[in-house]
């Protein structure tokens, strides 16, 4: 698998993620700097954490508007799959390459913790090798992180499995003790229609080694991995 | 022009004689541009007049420094062609103005001292105190502080890894805020600041200069018009986004060979840096104040010179050197100036649109600069307290309230809002005895990683400050030795009241004298620090504190014990002896209401010897678990060690026919003495533990075994470890949740 | 010509920021506040001189950058 990390100037995560697609597909992804117009022909296309742009305005708000992202979109819109995690998903919202928006955290204040997510579609092409309803516990660490959308987003989304992992508590149940940020129905991953785009709030890139004091953020980049080599 | 009136030479902080001093060098009465230069170049922050003495009698040499104090940074070999570079400061004062933008400011100082060096930073720390719980204050004070620990550390991606919080009613009126930086350099390429090459550019990078912080907010006003107040905001307000592009844009260029010189505009902003770098190449500098990028219009010479605007830095480069340098800055999107040349006059000359605004002989006045010897009083040390006398307790009742007071409360609400885990090498998170992290890009089969502690129980510095200055030092090497560190070097940051009164300058010379002491015992110099005197309020002064930071080396991260209990039916043994010091303990001040008594005293040599043990033991991998007896005694780090670990243990004190000092000790002095050069193990392998402590002369004794979901006690009963949770995790969210009511 | 942009959340989105200042305004004795949205000012100085050209670059300013009108509204005010 050939993968792409995209480098804005605010980004602090972009080398966790290197590390966690390079031990997931044996291949050093390459770093595209966010004044770039060009992208390299890829597999995939990662949006890494961080405050692209110091969080300034909105999160992920400036760097939606950066030169690269017209070629990103551009790929996304062939189907390329793309990837945002943290800050990376609130650039592909602001991108509108997502539905819905993440707000400051319920509580007011950055959280680093783990989390457990339960994956709630398991036929994609992200997801394809986890199970649905299948737990993993893994860290988030972010201030917007409090996803949002309309009621009819959210049916949508619903509807058509468009969510891709929950924030759940150890018995694999919603509850507001378990949602570290207060996204609307716990969500803390979507996928777009054609379920190409993946965007979760949490950093599973930080959990692939024993470490990390956990890995069981392996299996997502080990699916992603076997579904597009 | 200005007239120079005793008013303001007052204004300005410089006593008569120190005026006198000026003219002296001047050879004549200096403009307002040169007294403000004098004012800062000898203020207490920039020229250690009150300390400078006492910091000289530290050890800050050794094989594995480097560069020791007077650098932005203090500079250690970790082998392997690696440097670790650090240094801890404080930014109290700003902290207690505007709890956010303060904290925030402080984290974005101390990383510049550090990647100034060259050094990309790999992990913060923070030691802070603030006022009584109860103080209508505190909430805010500690609410603003972390939010902007979190929110600068957070953005520039450097992991928070470590820290301590204490609460006291003498932090009242003056919270300490003191931050700590980590970074990793090649061991050969690290940069200084002292200038060379007459003819070389100055440089000026990063944000524009605005009207921050720019001291003396009285003085001279009538120059500045009216609403000089409103144009001069005393807060300076922090952009970590800034900074992160700053270390990445000034890495890029340490990267080519172009910098003679680096220098961080900290405090006193572009005078002390350019001075300093002046001053230690022993060179002359001319400054075209003109070219400085501005973020506000009509700033005059005086504020250029004195502006505390964050996220700049001064660079002499290489002549030729300015359009490469000059492509780098401007791909981050950061300010790039030449803004002067070095000169072979021995003189800072400032220009202003080609007139000269100031001149002033750099050595004269650098060297020139006050260093007193102040009076100073020892205290009188107080008498040992008699455990034997105080009231018999439920011993789990005691710990149950200790484990949920604010000082031994979890901090999980405090360090959840940093990012401890950014650059993915965190190997302990926040809430162990140390952070660790793995250092990346070492050579294929090394597992070395670097640990970082902060430590310093204050109210011990105002029981006995050599005893303080001592166990300041012995218990950051003790949670390094803990998590199988070997302590390397550490850095100080000395919080004091006053020091023109004799009262606290004989705290600040005996916590010195305990930590030189200590140093040399344990092998860990002084390479870099900070002081901030006239902690006071209303004459009331903050308690002696000389905070610690500390870093070691771990060989081997996959062998580091957490201080979580990992499994049933393992021994736990306890290192090091055991006389039951409740002096000053909080077993005396959170159940009897008491602050006094003898601290408990430490020996260096059986510090050492027991450090040594645990290092060798946890190299050999007998070591599931591991916590340093501190705050609250042996008791209340088992029940720390069971609540990491959810997981229970059960204890048994020590018989009548045990030795002799135990058996004589009573229960509670046993339980939750503070006695100093402690550690609970938990391992697999007891014997072989207690046979290797006889071998070292280290006294040890298996006291339990790790199982159940309850902390069991012999003879006393039983305490759930779920009850000991929620007391311990409950304290911290509760007393906050009160935050926006009580505002 | 100076303009004024005010970004405000969309009825029905949760304002954490609002409830809080909400709360804290009913414990400093501030009674009968019935809601509280905190939104945000974007002051700008513009070159451009006429007001509709003026106005219709701030109306596409907002909406590609300023305001995420998936959960913001916008209102622009120009000043002099």
């Amino acid at each position: 698998m050939r993968s792409a990390v995209i480098v804005f100037p605010g980004s602090n995560r972009e080398m966790d993620m290197v590390a966690a697609l390079e031990q997931a597909s044996g291949r050093k992804p390459a770093l595209v700097w966010h004044k770039d117009s060009e992208l390299p022909e890829v597999d995939l296309i990662v949006l890494p954490g961080g405050f692209s742009h110091g969080d300034y305005l909105r999160a992920g708000a400036m760097a939606a508007n950066s030169p690269v992202m017209n070629e990103v979109r551009r790929r996304a819109e062939k189907g390329v799959p793309v990837l945002g995690v943290c800050n990376g998903f609130q650039i592909l919202t602001e991108a509108r390459l997502l539905p819905g928006a993440l707000m400051r955290n319920a509580s007011l204040r950055f959280v680093c913790r783990n989390v457990t997510l339960r994956v709630e579609n398991a036929q994609t092409l992200f997801t394809g090798a986890l199970e649905a309803g299948q737990r993993m516990t893994v860290p988030c660490a972010h201030m917007d992180g409090n996803y949002f959308a309309d009621d009819d987003t959210l049916k949508r989304l619903e509807d058509t499995g468009g969510v891709a992992f929950r924030y759940v508590d150890a018995a694999g149940e919603t509850t507001d003790e378990a949602n570290p940020n207060g996204s609307r129905d716990s969500i803390a991953g979507v996928f777009n229609e054609t379920k190409t785009v993946l965007g979760l709030m949490p950093h599973p890139e930080d959990a692939v080694d024993p470490l990390h004091g956990g890995t069981e953020g392996r299996a997502l980049f080990a699916g992603i991995v076997k579904a597009l080599s | 022009m200005t007239e120079i009136t005793p008013e303001i030479v007052a204004e300005h902080g410089l006593k008569p004689e120190e005026y006198d001093k000026v003219l002296e060098i001047m050879g004549r009465e200096p403009n307002l541009v040169e007294l403000g230069i004098f004012s800062v170049m000898w203020s207490e922050h920039c020229s250690y007049k009150s300390s400078k003495v006492w910091l000289k009698k530290l050890p800050t040499t050794g094989p594995q420094v480097i560069c020791g104090p007077g650098e932005n940074a203090g500079v250690v070999d970790l082998g392997d062609g690696l440097a670790a570079i650090f240094k801890i400061e404080s930014h109290n004062h700003p902290s207690f103005i505007e709890p956010y933008q303060g904290a925030a400011t402080g984290v974005g100082g101390i990383l510049r001292d550090v990647f100034t060096m060259g050094a990309r930073p790999i992990m913060n720390l923070n030691a802070l105190r603030f006022g009584s719980p109860e103080h209508p204050k505190t909430r805010h004070l500690l609410s603003g502080v972390v939010a902007g620990i979190g929110g600068y550390g957070n953005c520039v991606g450097i992991p928070t890894v470590a820290g301590e919080v204490n609460f006291h009613p003498a932090y009242d009126g003056n919270i300490l805020v003191n931050a700590m930086t980590v970074g990793l350099a090649p061991a050969d390429r690290i940069f200084y600041s002292a200038a060379a090459g007459a003819g070389n550019p100055v440089v000026y990078v990063g944000s524009k200069t605005g009207r921050d912080g720019i001291h003396g907010a009285t003085m001279a006003s009538a120059e500045f018009g009216e609403d000089s107040e409103e144009k001069r905001p005393t807060v300076q307000v922090g952009d970590p986004f800034t900074e992160k592009l700053l270390i990445e844009a000034c890495l890029e260029l340490m990267a080519t060979d172009a910098i003679v010189a680096i220098q961080d505009m900290g405090a006193a902003g572009l005078t002390s840096s350019s001075f300093e770098m002046a001053s230690k190449g022993g060179v002359g500098v001319e400054l075209e104040l003109d070219r400085v990028p501005l973020r506000e219009e009509g700033m005059t010479p005086y504020e250029i010179m004195l502006s505390e605007s964050q996220e700049r830095m001064l660079m002499v480069l290489k002549p030729g050197r300015e359009e490469l340098a000059r492509g780098i800055f401007e791909k981050w999107d950061l300010d790039f100036a030449v803004i002067g040349r070095l000169t072979e006059t021995g003189k800072m000359v400032l220009k202003w649109h080609g007139e000269v605004a100031g001149e002033l002989p750099i050595d004269p006045l650098a060297l020139a600069s006050p260093e007193y010897e102040r009076p100073w009083t020892a205290s009188e040390p107080p008498a040992p307290l008699d455990a034997a006398a105080l009231p018999e307790r439920d011993p789990l009742e005691a710990l149950e309230r200790l484990v949920g007071s604010p000082d031994l409360a979890s901090r999980r609400w405090i360090w959840e809002q940093y990012d401890h885990l950014v650059m993915g090498n965190t190997v302990l998170r926040p809430g162990a005895d140390a952070g660790v992290v793995r250092l990346p890009d070492l050579p294929e089969g090394s597992r070395k990683g670097l640990a970082a502690t902060v430590d310093c129980t204050p109210r011990y510095c105002l029981a006995d400050p050599v005893q303080g200055g001592r166990q300041a030092i012995a218990e950051a090497c003790r949670n390094l030795y803990a998590v199988g560190a070997r302590p390397l070097a550490v850095t100080n940051n000395l919080n004091f009241g006053n020091p023109e009164k004799p009262a606290i300058m004989g705290q600040l010379v005996g916590c010195l004298q305990g930590m030189g002491e200590a140093c040399r015992a344990l092998d860990a110099p002084v390479v870099s620090g900070n002081v901030s005197l006239y902690n006071e309020t209303e004459g009331r002064a903050i308690l002696p504190t000389p905070t610690i930071g500390a870093i070691g080396l771990v060989e081997d991260v996959a062998r580091v014990p957490g201080a979580a209990f990992p499994e049933a039916g393992l021994s736990l043994v306890l290192i090091g002896e055991t006389r039951g010091a409740l002096g000053q303990s909080l077993y005396l001040r959170e159940l009897e209401s008491r602050e006094e008594g003898a601290p408990p005293p430490v020996d260096l040599e059986a510090e050492r010897l027991a450090g040594e043990l645990v290092l060798a033991l946890i190299g050999e991998g007998r070591v599931a678990a591991c916590h340093d007896l501190s705050d609250g005694g042996l008791l209340v780090a088992a029940a720390e060690m069971a609540m990491a670990g959810n997981l229970g243990c059960s204890l048994e004190p020590p018989a009548q026919d045990a030795d002799q000092a135990a058996a004589k000790t009573p229960l509670a002095a046993w339980l939750f003495g503070e006695d100093q050069g402690r550690y609970l193990l938990a391992t697999a392998d007891a014997e072989a533990v207690l046979a290797a402590a006889r071998g070292a002369g280290v006294p040890a004794a298996r006291i339990g075994e790790t199982g159940g979901d309850a902390l069991t006690l012999a003879g006393a009963g039983t305490i759930s470890v779920a009850r000991l949770r929620r007391a311990h995790e409950g304290w911290m969210p509760a007393y906050m949740a009160a935050e926006l009511a009580a505002d | 010509m100076k303009a004024k942009v005010h970004v405000t959340l969309k009825p029905g989105v949760l304002d954490p920021q609002g409830k809080a200042i909400h709360h804290a305004l009913g414990a400093l004795g501030f009674a009968g506040v019935e809601a509280v949205r905190q939104g945000k000012v974007i002051e700008l100085e513009l070159a451009e001189t006429d007001r509709a050209r003026a106005e219709a670059a701030l109306d596409e300013m907002c909406r590609k950058l300023l305001a995420n009108t998936v959960i913001e509204n916008y209102a622009i005010e120009l000043t002099d």
